[in-house]
């Protein structure tokens, strides 16, 4: 009876998946529950990795059984707590987020978008000689980026949004 | 020397600040900074060339083998009579050229004092790394004085960058040439580098990185583009810049390290080739000048190869010649470039073409004297050191070549001099009447010129200065000295061989201005500059283009995929290797307790189910319903203390996400993902769990040493606490738990600023009623009056306002009013008990949170206000403070942060008391929390109410009682 439980390890897995998926979603409501799932995936790792399961760390205690590992109990606990705070602040973000853009979703840099949608409509932007380069690249090229970063797809990796596409 | 240099950075931070009263009064207060470096130097000239050196040392880090050395050596003095004697006149130039008042012009006397103090400190550092330090000092000195003429410039700016980029970019080249020394050589101090320098190729690379950064830094071809670039600064900036600071930084490390080097293969002949294409190709360059900074920009060039040549060579009748002509130079230099000043003061132009002509007796004769030293007419300092210089390498061989190369270079110095004089004071006329002469402008010009010429003059003093640094050098010729006449000889032949050469190519090439249009133009060191930076740019946008696509899911997949890639494939490939332990059946448990299957399948089903639905709330729902799971998981596992914190954290976290949820939509706005970007993300996230529970699998099964965990168990035994856990918490790792709480602080500050900043925030008069003051909080008083509670309903609360949630429920407000008070007492049980049996100031403070949001569920903002007599903030801060002070306490009583100990007490009815002192740090740990609850209940929660019918939600009204029906309705278990 020492070696890890199988039936914990398969919740750890399961709580890592969906809690990464969950992540990886642009919906901030599915992230922050994504990360309480891995915040409860961690807990359960820590506890994992304290050996079997015991009676409570509690001294004088009528439970005669080996005491369980107090140390990832300590740690485990204070994550807890911490996960909260960090829910409650990913909260306020969400509701940042959807006072500002009207979405709760994450949206793709736009500024990003612009450099890539940019350099496919004049490749040679960048070859002219400095003094130009010093300058501030969006004012140069505000009109052909801002329309091609709205219209075509082009390198985007697949299944991404155009920006502002679902405002 | 360390007042020294502080009083250069006192005076560099007051001078700006002060000027704008006191004006010029003050520029020449700040000359006398440099001056009385250059004083100080002259007193101890005696002694140091004696060799009798100055030492100071300031240990700063010693186990790391920091420390900070300066020393005054005979090659320091010398810097030291040019930095601060021509600080010292250039500043008191420059008190009168610039307009006393704007900002800028401040700021450029200020930074002129800085960059006199950077190479103070740079000279006299005694150590690699601390000369780096004030080298770079130097550097962004110089940039800022190179902008400071005109930054609203796109030129300005743009040469000011190119300094910067150019130095600096080399300057780290020569840092890590300066780490590879010092690791080879065991020490970072210079003198003992010098005394013994490390040898091998470890070395040699060493030496070639640092002579990169210096010729950068002198401005040596093909890296020099930057110096006349930078001819946009002011003048009296380039006068200095050329003639004692910056660019003769890397003159100076050459000849600091020649001594080292002079004897290594490589050294010599690397500086003497650059040097010489620098001499000739520089002076080339200038006779074609029109603009008469640039002629004397590439005049530097071309006289700074020169210097490189000369101390680079490693011979002691070369290094002699060449700190003379250090000293030289830095006489003759800036009196021309301040004499330009004055025509461009003057005219308002440089170029040759433009400038009137008009007679200006005092600056001529003035500007005459420079040339003459630069030309090396006898007796000059210019003539003394081309002499020794020529002597140096009167012996054939290899040195005929250098011999003959400095002889053209003489020849080109001789035609660009004349073409100064010519361009600046030679052209015709066209008006009579003496101008008036700026004598503060004028005045430090004939100083400086006058100085050259006082310098060639034999004097005793100097010449033995400069012969204590040429000592340390091989010498060939031993017991050569500097004097004006040698008698006849190979270089007085090689002299007037020079002049004439110079003259005819002056009347050749040197008399017109505007100079003719060249028919076949070499490629610039500009473009070569320009081309690296759009190079730069261009590759860097590339990168970006590919890499930096703006999504944060690509992003985060990206880390997951590596996480498979790297931890992941080196799992897979140990166990496939058979050198990871294999989790077979027999050592792996199906499970502990009887109960674990079933809490665990309830984990799974909820958390799969979380991933499908489609609604926000349900996914709250099931979420909690993974918590409550995980808690029901650590009850059976022994873990009673995570248990509690769990399922309390579980309810609240399920409240706070029904308010935030009330803001928003339903439904998940639907996925618009293509098929193989959903299989992509589900792939690596399946495999991510796989991974982590096959590590967990092969991490338990591969310990080898017992758990440091049940070894608590004694220490807490003698610290009288029970629970062990807890025990671990506030005693044994109270550091670790400090730093989580401060953590939980800033996400508490970190909420409120979110929620209740920027657009859409509430404006100040509304917030106070969401944040209760505490004096309304004491008298009850709401700033505005509580509207009427409905007809017919029970006044179980105090002020009952809108409900978060809509709707009113009865039960609730009993429910509130009669569990909250109860709610509180069994929190500051929990707190109590926590040091014997499961509790704490965790879930203390959680449970005592719970018994506001009880109150807050159906009264609103109002009722909140009212029951809560202080602002979160307070309990956030007087928490940590707590928790603080109860370590500080440790000090008092054994000297130790943090320390606890349990203090006994006989209570006449009550017995014996044991007041363990980490009480007080879990109290702190206890309102911290209870303070980071209250915070998101009066921002996340009371922003909520702010505009009830907000028409964007599609109703919030009717959403809320949507939401309160589905949390009847749609409970999953």
């Amino acid at each position: 009876m020492t070696g890890p439980t199988v039936t914990l390890m398969a919740a750890v897995a399961v709580l890592f998946a969906t809690g990464f998926h969950l992540m990886l979603q642009r919906s901030l409501v599915r992230i922050v529950v994504g990360f309480m799932l891995l915040g409860h995936g961690a807990n359960l790792a820590l506890l994992l990795a304290g050996g079997p399961s015991g009676a409570p760390p509690l001294l004088g205690g009528k439970d005669d059984r080996e005491m369980a590992d107090p140390l990832p109990q300590a740690m485990a606990l204070t994550a807890i707590v911490i996960t909260f705070g960090v829910t409650a602040f990913l909260l306020a973000l969400a509701y940042r987020s959807r006072l500002l853009t009207g979405e709760d979703e994450v949206q793709d840099d736009v500024e990003d978008r612009r450099i890539c949608a940019e350099e496919r409509a004049d490749p040679d932007t960048w070859t002219g000689d400095p003094v130009e380069g010093n300058q501030e690249p969006s004012r140069r090229d505000e009109p052909g980026g801002g329309e091609s970063g709205g219209s075509e797809p082009g390198e985007r990796p697949p299944g991404e949004r155009p920006p502002g596409g679902g405002g | 020397m360390f007042t020294l240099i502080l009083l250069y950075a006192a005076a560099a931070v007051l001078v700006p600040w002060a000027a704008g009263r006191h004006g010029r009064a003050l520029g020449y207060a700040a000359a006398l900074v440099p001056a009385a470096t250059a004083a100080w130097a002259i007193a101890r000239a005696g002694d140091v060339a004696d060799g009798h050196d100055d030492t100071a040392r300031l240990s700063w880090a010693p186990a790391l083998g920091l420390t900070i050395d300066f020393r005054l050596d005979a090659l320091a003095v010398v810097m030291l009579l040019l930095v601060g004697g021509v600080g010292a006149v250039v500043l008191c130039y420059a008190a009168r050229y610039f307009p006393s008042g704007p900002r800028t012009e401040r700021l450029a006397v200020g930074t002129l004092v800085a960059f006199a103090g950077a190479m103070t400190g740079l000279v006299l550092a005694d150590n690699l790394l601390v000369l780096y330090v004030f080298w770079e000092l130097t550097t962004v000195s110089s940039f800022i004085l190179i902008g400071a003429g005109h930054p609203e410039r796109t030129e300005d700016r743009r040469a000011a960058l190119q300094a910067l980029l150019t130095t600096t970019a080399f300057g780290l080249v020569m840092l890590a040439g300066f780490v590879v020394l010092g690791e080879t050589a065991g020490t970072y101090r210079i003198s003992e580098i010098v005394a013994d320098p490390p040898g091998g190729a470890a070395a040699r690379t060493a030496m070639v990185l640092i002579l990169l950064g210096a010729f950068a830094k002198s401005a040596q071809m093909p890296l020099h583009a930057w110096l006349p670039a930078a001819m946009v600064a002011p003048t009296p900036v380039s006068g200095y810049l050329h003639a004692a600071a910056m660019v003769k930084a890397g003159v100076y490390l050459v000849a600091r390290l020649s001594p080292a080097f002079a004897e290594t293969g490589l050294w010599s002949p690397l500086i003497v080739s650059v040097g010489l294409v620098s001499l000739l190709v520089g002076g080339v360059i200038a006779l074609r000048q029109d603009d008469l900074k640039r002629l004397l920009a590439y005049g530097t060039v071309s006289q700074l190869g020169f210097l490189m040549v000369l101390l680079g060579a490693g011979t002691r009748t070369a290094a002699l010649a060449g700190v003379a002509l250090l000293l030289a130079h830095g006489l003759f230099k800036a009196p021309l470039f301040l004499a330009v000043g004055v025509l461009e003061h003057e005219e308002g132009t440089r170029h040759a073409y433009e400038l009137s002509g008009r007679r200006r007796p005092v600056l001529t004769a003035a500007a005459a004297l420079a040339v003459a030293s630069m030309i090396g007419l006898p007796p000059f300092l210019g003539f003394v050191a081309k002499e020794t210089a020529l002597k140096a390498f009167a012996h054939g061989g290899t040195d005929a070549a250098v011999l003959a190369g400095i002889v053209a270079g003489s020849a080109l110095t001789v035609a660009y001099g004349l073409r100064f004089l010519h361009g600046a004071f030679g052209g015709a006329a066209d008006e009579e009447g003496r101008p008036r002469t700026p004598w503060g402008l004028v005045g430090p010009v004939v100083v400086l010129a006058v100085a050259g010429f006082a310098g060639g003059l034999p004097t005793g003093p100097l010449d033995a200065l400069l012969a204590a640094y040429a000592d340390t050098l091989p010498a060939p010729h031993p017991g050569y000295e500097l004097a004006l006449w040698h008698g006849l000889g190979l270089p007085v032949a090689l002299t007037l061989v020079a002049f004439a050469a110079g003259f005819v190519l002056y009347r050749a090439f040197g008399r017109t201005f505007p100079a003719p249009p060249v028919r076949w133009r070499p490629p610039d060191a500009q473009d070569a500059y320009d081309g690296t930076v759009a190079a730069t740019l261009a590759a860097a946008r590339g990168v970006t283009r590919r890499v930096q696509t703006g999504s944060l899911p690509a992003y985060l997949a990206v880390i997951g995929a590596m996480v498979l890639l790297l931890p992941g494939a080196g799992l897979v490939a140990g166990l496939v290797g058979g050198t990871a332990p294999r989790p077979s059946a027999d050592r792996l448990s199906g499970w502990d307790e009887p109960a674990q299957p079933l809490l665990a399948g309830i984990v799974v089903v909820c958390a799969l189910a979380a991933v499908r639905v489609r609604r926000r709330l349900s996914a709250a729902l099931l979420l909690a319903g993974v918590g409550y799971a995980v808690g029901g998981l650590f009850v059976v596992h022994g873990g009673p203390d995570v248990a509690l914190t769990l399922l309390v954290v579980e309810t609240l976290s399920l409240i706070m996400l029904v308010l935030a949820l009330r803001r928003l939509p339903d439904r998940f706005p639907p996925r618009r993902r293509t098929t193989p970007a959903r299989v992509g993300t589900v792939l690596v996230s399946a495999c991510l769990g796989a991974f982590v529970a096959l590590f967990m699998a092969v991490a338990a099964l591969s310990r080898t040493a017992a758990p440091v965990g049940p070894a608590y168990a004694g220490p807490a035994k003698e610290e009288e606490a029970k629970n062990v856990v807890n025990a671990i918490i506030v005693d044994l790792r109270a550091l670790d738990t400090l730093g989580e709480i401060v953590v939980l602080a800033v996400a508490a500050m970190g909420v409120a600023g979110l929620v209740l900043t920027g657009p859409g925030a509430p404006p100040l008069g509304e917030r106070r009623t969401v944040r209760p003051g505490p004096t309304r909080g004491m008298t009850g008083e709401p700033s505005k009056p509580p509207p009427e509670p409905p007809e017919g309903r029970t006044r179980w609360l105090a002020a009952p306002g809108r409900p978060p949630l809509g709707g009113s429920s009865v039960v609730l407000e009993a429910t509130a009013r009669l569990l909250g008070p109860t709610l509180l007492v069994v929190s500051v049980y929990l707190l109590v008990a926590g040091h014997g049996r499961p509790g704490g100031g965790f879930v203390g403070g959680l449970v005592a949170g719970m018994a506001f949001v009880l109150r807050y569920l159906p009264g609103g903002k109002r009722e909140l206000a009212l029951a809560i007599p202080v602002r979160p903030a307070v309990l956030l801060g007087g928490g940590l403070l707590v928790a603080l002070a109860s370590g500080a306490a440790g000090w008092l009583i054994d000297g130790a942060f943090l320390y606890q100990t349990t203090y006994h007490a006989h209570a006449p009815l009550v017995g014996e008391i044991h007041v363990p002192t980490t009480l007080f740090f879990d109290i702190g740990v206890y309102l911290l929390v209870l303070g980071l609850v209250l915070t998101i209940l009066t921002t996340l929660g009371a922003s909520l109410e702010r505009r009830p019918g907000e028409g964007r939600d599609g109703g919030t009204g009717d959403g809320a009682e949507k939401a309160a029906r589905d949390v009847a309705g749609e409970e999953p278990r």
